[in-house]
């Protein structure tokens, strides 16, 4: 952390390095994010076209994990797991319950230390830059790693405005139009034209699906550039269940996401690449289709065709 | 249907049961009901115009036409026990926030915890005592308000302490992480997101405190002691109901004893509107 408590620069690498890999990143995301001028007076229909507005965007990071082993007390529940989770990509866990996924996720913003007892060994990387460097601020890689909880959870004093808005309050990233933003950030979730009327109105009074939307907007007005999924629709209807899946297929022109699940064919449908983890262990990791027709280990087979788990 | 109907044994049970639990609601209720009926009747006749609007005169011997009123006492139970406000419900609610966001299981939490829990049982007049030895005869000076108020806030800070702690560990963790994962420092989640959660449930626990402190005499006796004049002078000797009730109740003269019923009403009514007020503004600052 620097003096003034500032955060040091996430994305600020040796450049001969990375240039290569920069330069990728940097046309992939050029693509993917249309200027402003394509979306102006857009009337968005759900799932909006109007990722991306800010042409200053940051690039997605990708998330290597070396060696990554998580325990609560003394017992290990991420067992040295090294994965990579590719920019612009969605990548789904899976495995049964109490397989270490959504442990190995919390380790990735580093939210697994907020429970007593809890801690994490090993290296996360976003691009090159170790989150678990003793010189590391938390709050920053908070900002560039954002999260949707398994269950919908908007601030319960807080008007659909402000829990928006409350991430850039609550991270001092004030200044600026924050109507503007509040505004670009629910088009991004998709939920827009459903509370523009009523922005004012508690968030705790949406129904689950635009609840658990509020809270991909709220993680997405601080502009991260990964977003964690832990199990964001095993609490949703399957029509909100398609929607947060739209969502995630829009979003990942803009971040690296990760989404932990349950539901296989949840993963079927919006992951690039799957990966199957067993007792703390990551079995495998690929293409998603591969994994789900031919995947190498049989542990994996049997899990993805319902013999266990 | 015999199969299913209620055997004539459970039935009696039930009655029993049923009974029994009435008798005991019955039985509390009877010194409430009591209290307020005597508070009402008694009090009711002392009150008048220049009930609120007169110091006591201190002149008891000759009738009740001129004793005065307790204008003296209200304005000093307002002034001391704000003060002893503004000392513990900002300190007990930072013990709570450290406790609960902060201490969690560690040694010199529980440590804090067990000394709270004792100072919830210490006696009120032991209070007054530690204030009277260290503040009155400690510093060879004499009473005032605050000494009082001081005493007053030792009382509150457990109460406080205790019932913020209880309600702060009701705020969802998940609240706390999803503002944590969404790269907020600490200090702000607790300020802006448990606090407000949990600042309605906090102003109950704060006006248990403030209710107790206001009806103690015992803490008052020998750090603020007693007056006749207003004063609004929290470094001179101060008036305040409970005090003054605890010295009219004790004389010979029936009119000032009716007077000790008549200040012990304004003492509940007044304890009363504090709890309607900070419920409406808690009702306010409310969304959900």
């Amino acid at each position: 952390m620097t003096p003034d408590g500032r955060t040091p620069e996430l994305t600020d690498m040796d450049p001969e390095s990375s240039s290569e890999l920069e330069r990728q990143r940097q046309d992939r995301s050029n693509e993917a994010t249309p200027g402003p001028h394509r979306i102006a007076g857009t009337a968005t229909i759900s799932p909006p076209a109007t990722i991306g507005t800010d042409p200053q965007a940051k690039p997605a990071l990708s998330v290597k994990l070396d060696q990554l082993r998580a325990f609560y007390g003394n017992s290990e529940q991420v067992k040295g797991i090294d994965l990579e989770f590719r920019a612009n990509e969605v990548t789904a866990i899976i495995g049964p319950s109490g397989c270490g996924k959504s442990t190995m996720v919390r380790c990735i913003n580093r939210m697994h230390e907020e429970i007593p007892g809890a801690r994490a060994e090993g290296r996360v990387l976003l691009e090159d830059f170790d989150v678990y460097d003793p010189s590391v601020d938390v709050v920053a890689v908070r900002r560039a790693v954002g999260m949707v909880f398994q269950k919908p959870n908007p601030f319960p004093t807080m008007s659909i405005f402000d829990n928006v808005a409350a991430g850039l309050r609550l991270s001092a990233k004030r200044g600026g139009d924050m109507r503007a933003k509040v505004e670009a950030a629910l088009r991004s979730a998709g939920l827009w034209d459903e509370v523009a009327d009523r922005l004012d109105a508690p968030g705790a009074g949406l129904s689950g699906g635009q609840q658990q939307r509020l809270c991909i907007a709220r993680s997405l007005a601080v502009d991260p550039e990964v977003i964690l999924m832990d199990e964001p629709c095993s609490a949703l209807d399957p029509i909100a269940t398609l929607k947060i899946e739209e969502l995630i297929d829009q979003l990942k022109q803009r971040v690296t996401i990760v989404i932990v699940t349950h539901n296989m064919q949840q993963a079927a449908r919006v992951a690039d690449r799957t990966a199957f983890m067993l007792g703390g262990e990551l079995i495998e990791i690929g293409p998603t289709q591969e994994i789900f027709t031919k995947p190498n280990d049989s542990r994996t087979e049997e899990y993805v065709t319902g013999k266990f788990g | 249907m015999a199969r299913f109907a209620v055997s004539p044994a459970r039935q009696r049970k039930d009655r029993i049961a049923r009974g029994a639990v009435l008798t005991g609601t019955v039985i509390a209720l009877i010194p409430l009901v009591l209290i307020v009926y005597y508070l009402l009747r008694k009090g009711l006749g002392a009150w008048s115009g220049s009930f609120f609007t007169t110091d006591p005169t201190g002149n008891t011997f000759f009738g009740g036409s001129n004793i005065g009123g307790i204008k003296s006492a209200i304005l000093g139970t307002i002034e001391i026990v704000a003060l002893a406000s503004a000392i513990a419900v900002p300190t007990g609610i930072g013990v709570a926030v450290w406790l609960v966001e902060y201490g969690k299981n560690s040694w010199f939490a529980q440590a804090v915890r067990f000394f709270v829990d004792v100072l919830t049982g210490v006696p009120s007049i032991v209070f007054g005592l530690f204030v009277y030895i260290v503040l009155v005869v400690g510093t060879g000076s004499t009473y005032a308000g605050y000494k009082g108020s001081i005493a007053l806030s030792l009382l509150m800070l457990p109460v406080v302490i205790r019932s913020a702690e209880v309600i702060l560990l009701l705020v969802p963790a998940a609240l706390r992480e999803s503002a944590l994962a969404l790269g907020a420092p600490r200090w702000r989640v607790i300020f802006n997101i448990v606090l407000p959660t949990a600042l309605p449930g906090m102003i109950t626990g704060v006006l248990l405190a403030v209710a107790r402190a206001a009806g103690e005499t015992a803490p008052l006796l020998f750090t603020a002691a007693a007056t006749l004049k207003t004063n609004f002078n929290l470094g001179g000797f101060m008036n305040s109901l409970p005090v003054q009730i605890y010295k009219d109740v004790t004389s010979p003269t029936t009119a000032v004893v009716n007077r000790a019923w008549g200040a012990a009403l304004t003492l509940v009514v007044m304890i009363l509107l504090l709890n309607l007020i900070a419920r409406l503004i808690a009702r306010r600052s409310r969304l959900a």
